[in-house]
């Protein structure tokens, strides 16, 4: 990055909003300067050609109606201009066009997890086709979230009990990102990840790629994110391989270790065979059933020593997700 | 007029002397600490929010560190979150809402009215008393632990979140009283205890200021104490209120919390331009340019605040509607601040500028408040809000608001007021290169913070991507010139205290009437109750002398 890219205002637009944006951000940025200047240098200039001089005495203060009623409204014709861009703006924003393509988009406390309109999901990122209206439902399963992609132009919160909803046009295609913009907390300490390593995880950790795509490969994608994914050599993952994948990337890492240590769940390791102490006193064994279970409707068996704080995964993971999943918890017996 | 001096069942013995130096009318610590001297309350109070403002810039150092590399650098997220809370906290509620208002109006502004004291001296004293105890709750919830909700206490996060957040809102809840006592104090103080002579229209601009500001404490603080007394309820007694998942609705919080804390800003920045509006005409030698439209105009901002809290909600999913009223609304601000801008920059012209320290601040806040006030146009503007919203923009913005603002008012009327205060003179030139280092720190910490934010960097974040790290890395270094620049400050102020030379009753010549007793003045004030006969800022009806030398002839010699 080169120094004169270090001081540009805003960063690259890539979607429908973004041209007029950044002519609307850049004029309020000009005007600002000139006004700044206009301002200061008549106060700098004030100081240095009127300084304290022996012998010279300050004149006293008069009064200028004219001038007094001049900057009082003046401005006001300035803000009538702004408000009325602004909020012009703001209209297309809030606007989505009928034909927009839904995308569910559901918070929590690190992750964020995007449903297609065929039922496939990503987490924590997400891929949307180039030159299509997209529109984002989005809503929160614990506190309050923020839905951030600069480099579109929007914003939107997500509000536990709500749908709220945002939506954009992308122009180009590649890689941006999106960010959590309304503070959501941090997890106590580190959580160790899939590759071993200790990571902070909290509001600044609950953001990732926005892959912008032809759209010539969006059906391929859409099948895509039924299937399990691919190695670099073409072959698919095993159901054990794919549910360590869905481990870190559903974020199951930031409560569950593997390792045998206990975090704010319980370990995997050696579990699948075995039985567990529930909350009431009962022990059950846990089998396929009861891990699908577990993961669905968190609360109804919680086991012994833990608080009932697992999000429920019910609408989030598709029915081969389960499946990877529980082969992957099985293999760690 | 029977002041309560008068009326107090006072020991005999160590009745203050009315006509002795204030310092030194009674001694020892009890006398202080049973004080009703609105003088000595002003000063009790200063030394709290000095030490208030020690804390939270301690935090702010730690924050700034913490951010210079991604990643960790000394703490962990969780103490991350816990260290920024504390910083906003302290700096709002501990610092900037009883700072000017509390600290030196509390000392000037029944000294400008001609006043023995302020009308409730004991009032007075228990409000200091409630904002120690306010205080002690928010230490408390420190050393328990400590807050990780940020200064807003956005709920459901408030209150599903594990630190302390209980003691924490109520010490916030107890400060509110003492708020709230002190504005009614001067209300009552302004309308009833002026001097002989001191009709509306003579009224010095810092005492405009003053009361604006107290209308807004009345009116608007009861709202923050009903909002966090609903959110305790909530957490300890499980109401739904707040929590959707109890049937409450989150953003109904946010409705109530700025509906105090927008007006709050208020309370934080109108102190700061009634200051400035004493020392741009001090220091010109010259009447305030628009006396009246500068003083309408404080009680215009004060009107107009409680209007805007929504724009800090322009995308948490209130009705467009609504949104479209509050953006216009708030576009209405710039007016009254504008117009402040304008009649400061007249005041300097064709007058006789003396840049002494406190008239660097006040230039300072000029230039500072400017861009404070012209970034907010960026951000009451709807469509380009959605961008910049909760991002390093806006934490940018109000940060030259308040202490590009409020902090430079402050620094300036401490140094303006310090002889009176303390009736020793400061080193001027030492004074010159600590703010010299203020204001290129303050400057280089937030001008890189502007930058990221609008090119995406989410406030509140304890790591970020690699692209943004030479702002952050600059905003640190700035962060430690600024710092550089408050310890020379303590140092000159500690130097004045321990070593200063004696001030004349009136060190910078101002026709301001608070100069018009000794410096410090005696305990009762003035020695009879003034006749006030002119304006506080009648400087064409002084001699040529008294211009130039100051007013007392002994100042010649003191000034370096
Ligand atoms: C916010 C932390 C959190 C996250 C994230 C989380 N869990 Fe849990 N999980 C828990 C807690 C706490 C328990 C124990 C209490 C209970 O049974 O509800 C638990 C229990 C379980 C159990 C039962 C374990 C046993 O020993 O009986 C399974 C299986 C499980 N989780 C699977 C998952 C999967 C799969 C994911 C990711 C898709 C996941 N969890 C994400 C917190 C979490
Ligand atoms: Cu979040
Ligand atoms: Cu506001």
């Amino acid at each position: 990055m080169n120094s004169t890219d270090l001081m540009k205002q805003l960063p690259a637009q890539w979607s429908t909003f973004g041209p007029g944006y950044d002519w609307l951000f850049y004029f309020i940025y000009w005007m600002s300067v000139a006004l700044f200047v206009g301002i200061i240098g008549t106060a700098i200039f004030f100081v240095v050609k009127y300084r304290r001089r022996p012998g010279v005495k300050a004149e006293p203060t008069g009064h200028n109606l004219v001038m007094e009623l001049a900057w009082t409204v003046a401005p006001v014709i300035l803000l009538v201009l702004l408000f009325h861009w602004g909020f012009a703006g703001y209209v297309s924003l809030t606007s989505p066009p009928p034909d927009a393509m839904d995308i569910r988009v559901r918070a929590r406390k690190w992750s964020w997890d995007f449903e297609y309109p065929n039922g496939g999901h990503t987490a924590n990122s997400v891929t949307i086709p180039i030159n299509r209206p997209v529109r984002f439902v989005i809503s929160s399963e614990d506190v309050l979230h923020a839905m951030f992609i600069p480099a579109f132009r929007v914003k939107r919160d997500a509000v536990p009990g709500m749908y709220s909803t945002l939506w954009f046009q992308a122009t180009h295609t590649g890689d941006t990102r999106f960010y959590c913009a309304e503070y959501c907390g941090a997890a106590d300490a580190p959580v160790i990840g899939a590759d071993g390593v200790a990571r902070e995880t909290g509001h600044f950790s609950m953001g990732g790629p926005v892959h912008i795509i032809p759209q010539s490969q969006w059906q391929e994608f859409l099948v895509g994110i039924l299937r399990a994914p691919t190695h670099a050599n073409g072959t698919e993952f095993t159901p054990a391989e794919w549910g360590e994948q869905l481990y870190t990337a559903q974020n199951c890492n930031t409560c569950h270790s593997v390792n045998g240590s206990a975090m704010t769940g319980p370990t995997w390791q050696h579990i699948f065979g075995h039985d567990v102490a529930l909350a009431d006193g009962s022990h059950v064994p846990v089998d396929e059933n009861y891990v699908r279970r577990s993961i669905l409707e968190p609360n109804a068996q919680v086991v012994q020593g833990f608080n009932p704080v697992m999000p429920s995964y019910q609408g989030s993971l598709t029915d081969r997700q389960l499946d990877a999943l529980i082969a992957y918890i099985r293999s760690l017996r | 007029m029977a002041t309560e001096a008068e009326i107090a069942p006072s020991h005999h013995h160590d009745e203050p002397d009315p006509n002795a130096n204030y310092l030194i009318a009674s001694k020892g610590v009890w006398s202080w600490l049973t004080t009703l001297d609105h003088k000595r309350i002003g000063v009790m109070y200063l030394i709290s929010v000095t030490l208030a403002f020690f804390m939270g810039g301690m935090f702010a150092l730690l924050i700034r560190l913490e951010l210079l590399t991604p990643g960790r650098t000394i703490m962990g997220a969780a103490t991350y979150n816990r260290v920024f809370t504390l910083h906003g906290a302290i700096m709002v509620f501990l610092f900037i809402i009883p700072s000017i208002p509390a600290a030196m109006g509390n000392f000037i502004l029944p000294i400008m009215l001609g006043a023995k004291d302020v009308a409730f001296p004991r009032l007075n004293l228990m409000s200091f008393y409630i904002y120690v105890i306010g205080a002690i709750f928010c230490l408390f919830s420190i050393v328990s632990g400590a807050v990780d909700t940020g200064w807003t206490f956005y709920t459901p996060y408030s209150t599903t979140s594990s630190s302390s957040v209980v003691s924490m809102t109520l010490g916030v809840f107890i400060l509110g009283f003492s708020s709230i006592l002190t504005g009614l104090n001067f209300i009552v103080t302004i309308h009833k205890l002026r001097a002989p002579g001191m009709h509306w229209r003579r009224l010095p601009l810092f005492v405009w200021g003053m009361y604006a500001t107290s209308v807004i404490q009345v009116l608007a603080t009861p709202v923050l104490a009903i909002t966090l007394a609903l959110l305790a309820m909530e957490k300890v007694l499980g109401l739904g209120i707040f929590d959707a998942s109890l049937g409450g609705d989150p953003v109904l919080f946010q409705h109530f919390f700025w509906f105090y804390s927008h007006p709050a800003v208020y309370i934080m920045i109108v102190p700061g331009m009634a200051i400035v509006s004493e020392l741009f005409a001090t220091f010109s030698r010259r009447a305030v340019f628009g006396y009246f439209a500068i003083a309408m105009s404080s009680l215009g901002l004060a009107l107009l605040g409680f209007l805007v809290w929504g724009h800090h909600m322009f995308t948490s999913g209130q009705s467009e509607f609504s949104t479209m009223v509050f953006s216009g609304l708030t576009m209405l601000v710039a007016i009254p601040s504008g117009v402040k801008v304008f009649n400061w920059t007249a005041t300097l012209y064709k007058g006789s500028i003396w840049l002494t320290t406190p008239m660097l601040y006040a230039l300072s806040f000029l230039v500072l408040f400017t861009i404070g006030g012209l970034t907010g146009l960026f951000l009451g503007t709807l469509s380009v809000d959605i961008h910049l919203h909760d991002t390093y923009f806006v934490v940018a913005h109000f940060h030259y608001v308040m202490m590009g603002g409020t902090v430079m008012g402050f620094l300036g009327g401490l140094l303006y007021w310090w002889p009176k205060i303390t009736g020793k003179l400061y080193n001027e030139p030492a004074a010159k290169v600590s703010w010299g280092f203020i204001f290129v720190g303050f400057n280089a910490v937030f001008i890189a913070q502007f930058i990221m934010g609008s090119r995406g960097m989410p406030r509140r974040y304890y790591d970020y991507v690699p692209e943004f790290r030479p702002y952050h890395a600059f905003s640190t270094y700035g962060s430690w010139v600024l710092a550089v620049g408050f310890f020379i400050l303590a140092g000159v102020l500690i130097q004045s205290l321990l070593k200063g030379a004696k001030s004349p009753p009136n060190p910078w010549g101002s026709a301001g009437f608070e100069w018009n007793t000794s410096s410090p003045p005696i305990y009762s004030n003035f020695a009879e109750t003034p006749v006030i006969t002119r304006g506080p800022y009648d400087y064409h009806e002084a001699t040529e002398e008294e211009l130039f030398d100051g007013f007392p002839e002994d100042f010649k010699k003191t000034e370096s």
